[in-house]
C-alpha cells in the first residue's frame, strides 16, 4: 500500500509559503524553490504511480477533518489509476513548464510572486486529484480558480489582462455555483459526500439526474464547454507558461476530471450522460471552426483547447470513459508543449499574430519542430499520442451507436488537423511576412519543450489500444484530409487566406470569426441587463441610501451641535463657575502661605500659648 | 535632692533657647538643630514629672528614649532634605526655599 500520496501537494503549497513570504529576498532563487519542490512532488508521484500500478487501488484516510450530527467527514485521500495518471501529467508537466518559465520570465520584476503562484496552483491541482469528497474538492477547486485569475491577471498594469482575470473568475463562478448546488443538494439527499460511495446512492432517479447535471455546471465552467468558453480564449492575456499550464495540466483538466471522478453518478442515469455529450460535442465543433479564422497564435491554441476539451466530454458522455481520461493525458503533454512552443515564438518574434510571421523554422530549429510534433500530435497522426486517444474515442462514440455525434467529431478532427497545419505552416513555412529578428531561445525553454515532444510522442503507449484497421484507417483519413486542406490552402494556395472561399461564405465567416457572437450575445442579454441594475441600484444607494445616510448625518451634526453649545455653555459655565469660586477663596488664604518657616514656627507657638493661657485661665 | 523645680527651670531654659534658635535661625541645620534642643527639653520635663509627680517607675525615661529615637529619625530625614534640597538649589536658607509658593 502506498501511504504517502498525500505529501505530494504539500511541498508546491510550502514552495508557495516560502516565494511568498521571502520571495523579494530569493529573487532568481525562488524559481529553485518552485521547481525544487515540484520535483519532490513529482518523485513522490512516481512512486505512488509505481505503487498503484503493483498493488492496485490504495486508497486511504489520512485523519479526520469534521463530525457533526452522526456524520464525519475525513480528509482522505484517493490513489487509483485515473488519479495516478493525473498526478503524474500534472506534476511532469507542471514542472516542465516552470523550468520554461525561467527563461520566459526572466526580465520580470515580479518573478518570484510568478513562481509562487505556479506553485500554489500546481498545489491546489494535486490537491484536487487527490481529494477523496465533495468538500475537500471544492476547497482545492477554489483555488485553483483563484490562482487562475491571479496567473491571468499576473500583467495587471494591461487594463486587457486584468479585464480577463476578472473575466475567468466571474465565468467559472457561474459554473462554481451549480457545482455547489449539487454538493449540498447531494448531502441533503444522501448524507454523503464520499467519491467511493456515488455508485450506489439508492435516490430516485430524476434527483439524481439534477445532481449530476448541477456537478457538470461546474465541469462547464472550469473545462470552458460551451456556454460557459468565453474565458478562456480571453485568458491569453497571461503570460504564455501560465496558458501553458492551465490549458494542459490544471485548470480545465480538473472539469474533466471532476466529471471523470464523480462518473458513477452520471452512469446512474443516462439522460445527464447525453446531455454532457452534446455539450462536448457542441464545443468540440464551435471551437473547432473559431480556431480555423483565429489569426492570433495563442487565441488558436485557446480554442484548439476548448475543443479538445469538448472531445474529452463527448467520450465521457457517450460512455467512454477510458477514452475520455487517456486524451486528458495525451492532451496535457501535447498542448503544453504546444503553448510552450508559442511561447517561444512570441518570446522570439514579440508578436502574436500568425500573418505577421513566417518562416522561422529556419531561425527556431528546436521550437520549429517540436511545434510541429506537438501539430502532428494533436493533428491524429500514427504513431504520435494524439492518434490513439482520438482514434479510441472516435471508436467509442461508433459504438455506442451515435451516429450524429461521430459525424460531429469526425468533422471536428478534421477541423483540428486543419487549424493546427493552417497555424504550422504560416507560422513555420513560407517566406516572413514582416520585419522579424527571429532567435532560438535559451535552452531553459528548449529542453522542457524536447522533453514534452518526447512525451507527446511516446504517451500514447502508456497503455494498450486494440487494433481496428477500419477505425484507424478512417482516422488517419481524417487528418491526412485536413492536413493536406491545410497545405492547399497555406502553401500552394500561396495567399494569405483563401479568399474565394471566403467571399463566398462570408455571412459563415463573419459568423465564425466573430466566434459565433456569443460575447456578444452574453454582453446584449447578461452583461448589459446587469449593468442596468446595477446602474438602477446605484442609483438607489447614491439617491435614497445615502440620502438615509446623509440626514442621519445631518440630523446628528445638528444635535451634536445643541450638545455641544450646551456643554459649553452650561456645563463648562458651571464647572467654571466652581473653579471661579475656589480662585477667589484662594486669592484669599494663599496669603496665609508665607513660605517662611519660621513664620509657621512663631504661630505655631503663638496657638499654643494661646491654648496653654485658656487652660491655666480655666476658660473664662 | 535636687528639688523638681531645677529640672523645670532647665527644661524651659532648654526650649526657650530651642524656640528662639528656631525663630531666628536662617539656614535650615540651625532650625533642625534648634528643634533638638526642643525635643530635649520636652525629655526633661518628662522624665521630672515621672519622677516627682508620680506613674510607673521608669515609664518618663521609657518614653525619653521613644522620643530620642524618633528624633534621631526625623533628624536623619531632615538633613536627607536639606541635602536634597541644597543639590537642587544650591542653598540652605529657608527664605531662599520658595519655589512652591503662590
Amino acid at each position: 500500500m502506498v501511504r504517502y500520496a498525500h505529501l505530494i501537494p504539500l511541498f508546491p503549497f510550502a514552495a508557495f509559503a516560502v516565494n511568498i513570504l521571502f520571495g523579494r529576498r530569493l529573487r532568481k532563487a525562488s524559481a529553485l524553490v518552485s521547481i525544487g519542490a515540484s520535483f519532490i512532488s513529482l518523485a513522490i508521484a512516481a512512486v505512488t504511480f509505481i505503487g498503484n500500478a503493483r498493488c492496485g487501488e490504495g486508497s486511504y484516510m489520512v485523519g479526520r477533518w469534521l463530525s457533526f450530527g452522526g456524520i464525519s467527514l475525513d480528509f482522505g485521500v484517493t490513489v487509483d489509476p485515473l488519479s495516478c495518471m493525473m498526478l503524474m501529467v500534472v506534476t511532469v508537466v507542471g514542472t516542465l513548464i516552470q523550468i520554461y518559465s525561467i527563461g520566459y520570465m526572466r526580465d520580470d520584476q515580479r518573478f518570484s510572486r510568478f513562481f509562487a503562484y505556479m506553485s500554489l496552483f500546481m498545489g491546489s491541482m494535486l490537491g484536487l486529484l487527490l481529494s477523496d469528497n465533495f468538500v475537500m474538492l471544492y476547497i482545492f477547486w477554489e483555488g485553483v480558480g483563484l490562482c487562475s485569475y491571479l496567473l491571468i491577471s499576473f500583467w495587471f498594469e494591461r487594463p486587457a489582462a486584468a479585464k480577463a482575470g476578472m473575466k475567468a473568475f466571474i465565468t467559472t463562478r457561474i459554473g462554481d455555483t451549480g457545482l455547489l448546488i449539487g454538493i449540498l443538494l447531494l448531502f441533503s439527499a444522501t448524507k454523503t459526500l464520499y467519491f467511493r460511495d456515488l455508485g450506489n446512492l439508492g435516490i430516485n432517479d430524476s434527483l439524481l439526474t439534477v445532481i449530476a447535471l448541477l456537478i457538470f455546471c461546474g465541469a462547464v465552467g472550469k473545462s470552458a464547454q460551451f456556454p460557459l468558453h468565453v474565458w478562456l480564449p480571453d485568458a491569453m492575456e497571461g503570460p504564455t507558461p501560465v496558458s501553458a499550464l492551465i490549458h494542459a495540466a490544471t485548470m480545465v483538466a480538473a472539469g474533466v476530471y471532476l466529471v471523470a471522478r464523480t462518473y458513477g453518478l452520471f452512469l446512474a442515469h443516462h439522460s445527464s450522460l447525453i446531455w454532457v455529450a452534446y455539450i462536448g460535442a457542441i464545443t468540440a465543433f464551435m471551437a473547432a471552426t473559431i480556431a480555423t479564422v483565429n489569426n492570433d497564435i495563442k487565441r488558436i491554441l485557446a480554442y484548439s483547447t476548448i475543443s479538445q476539451l469538448g472531445f474529452m466530454m463527448l467520450a465521457l458522455g457517450v460512455g467512454g470513459y477510458d477514452g475520455g481520461t487517456f486524451h486528458l493525458m495525451t492532451h496535457a503533454f501535447f498542448k503544453a508543449l504546444l503553448f510552450l512552443c508559442a511561447g517561444s515564438v512570441i518570446h522570439a518574434v514579440h508578436t502574436q499574430d500568425i500573418f505577421k510571421m513566417g518562416g522561422l523554422l529556419g531561425k527556431m530549429k528546436a521550437t520549429g519542430w517540436t511545434f510541429i510534433i506537438g501539430a502532428l500530435a494533436i493533428a491524429g497522426v500514427p504513431p504520435l499520442s494524439g492518434f490513439w486517444s482520438k482514434d479510441e474515442i472516435l471508436s467509442e462514440i461508433l459504438r455506442e451507436g451515435h451516429p450524429v455525434l461521430f459525424g460531429i467529431a469526425a468533422v471536428t478532427s478534421l477541423l483540428t488537423a486543419f487549424y493546427m497545419f493552417r497555424l504550422i505552416f504560416v507560422v513555420l513555412f513560407g517566406k516572413p511576412r514582416s520585419e522579424l529578428h527571429a532567435h532560438e531561445s535559451p535552452a531553459v525553454m528548449t529542453v522542457p519543450l524536447g522533453i514534452l515532444a518526447a512525451f507527446s510522442i511516446f504517451a500514447g503507449f502508456f497503455r494498450p489500444v486494440e487494433f481496428e484497421p477500419i477505425m484507424m484507417g478512417v482516422s488517419i483519413a481524417i487528418s491526412a484530409a485536413g492536413i493536406g486542406t491545410a497545405y492547399v490552402f497555406y502553401i500552394l494556395g500561396n495567399k494569405i487566406l483563401p479568399a474565394p472561399l471566403r467571399a463566398r461564405f462570408s455571412f459563415l465567416y463573419k459568423l465564425i470569426s466573430n466566434k459565433y457572437y456569443v460575447d456578444e450575445i452574453y454582453e446584449a442579454l447578461i452583461i448589459k441587463p446587469s449593468m442596468r441594475l446595477a446602474g438602477i441600484a446605484a442609483a438607489f444607494d447614491s439617491k435614497v441610501v445615502d440620502g438615509a445616510v446623509n440626514l442621519t448625518a445631518y440630523l446628528s451634526a445638528v444635535s451634536g451641535k445643541l450638545q455641544y453649545w450646551f456643554d459649553l455653555y452650561i456645563v463648562d459655565g458651571i464647572v467654571n463657575m466652581a473653579a471661579n469660586i475656589t480662585w477667589l477663596c484662594s486669592a484669599v488664604f494663599r496669603r496665609l502661605q508665607t513660605g517662611f518657616v519660621q513664620n509657621y514656627i512663631l504661630i505655631a507657638f503663638f496657638g499654643l500659648a494661646i491654648m496653654i493661657l485658656i487652660k491655666l485661665t480655666g476658660g473664662q | 535632692m535636687i528639688p523638681q523645680n531645677h529640672f523645670l527651670i532647665l527644661g524651659a531654659v532648654l526650649f526657650a533657647m530651642g524656640l528662639y534658635g528656631a525663630l531666628t535661625r536662617r539656614t535650615a541645620i540651625g532650625i533642625l538643630m534648634s528643634i533638638e534642643l526642643i525635643l530635649n527639653a520636652a525629655n526633661i520635663n518628662l522624665i521630672t514629672f515621672n519622677k516627682f509627680i508620680g506613674g510607673p517607675d521608669g515609664l518618663g525615661q521609657v518614653f525619653a528614649l521613644f522620643v530620642m529615637a524618633i528624633a534621631a529619625a526625623s533628624a536623619v530625614i531632615g538633613l536627607v532634605l536639606v541635602i536634597a534640597v541644597y543639590r537642587n538649589m544650591k542653598t540652605i536658607f529657608t527664605e531662599k526655599m520658595n519655589i512652591l509658593k503662590w
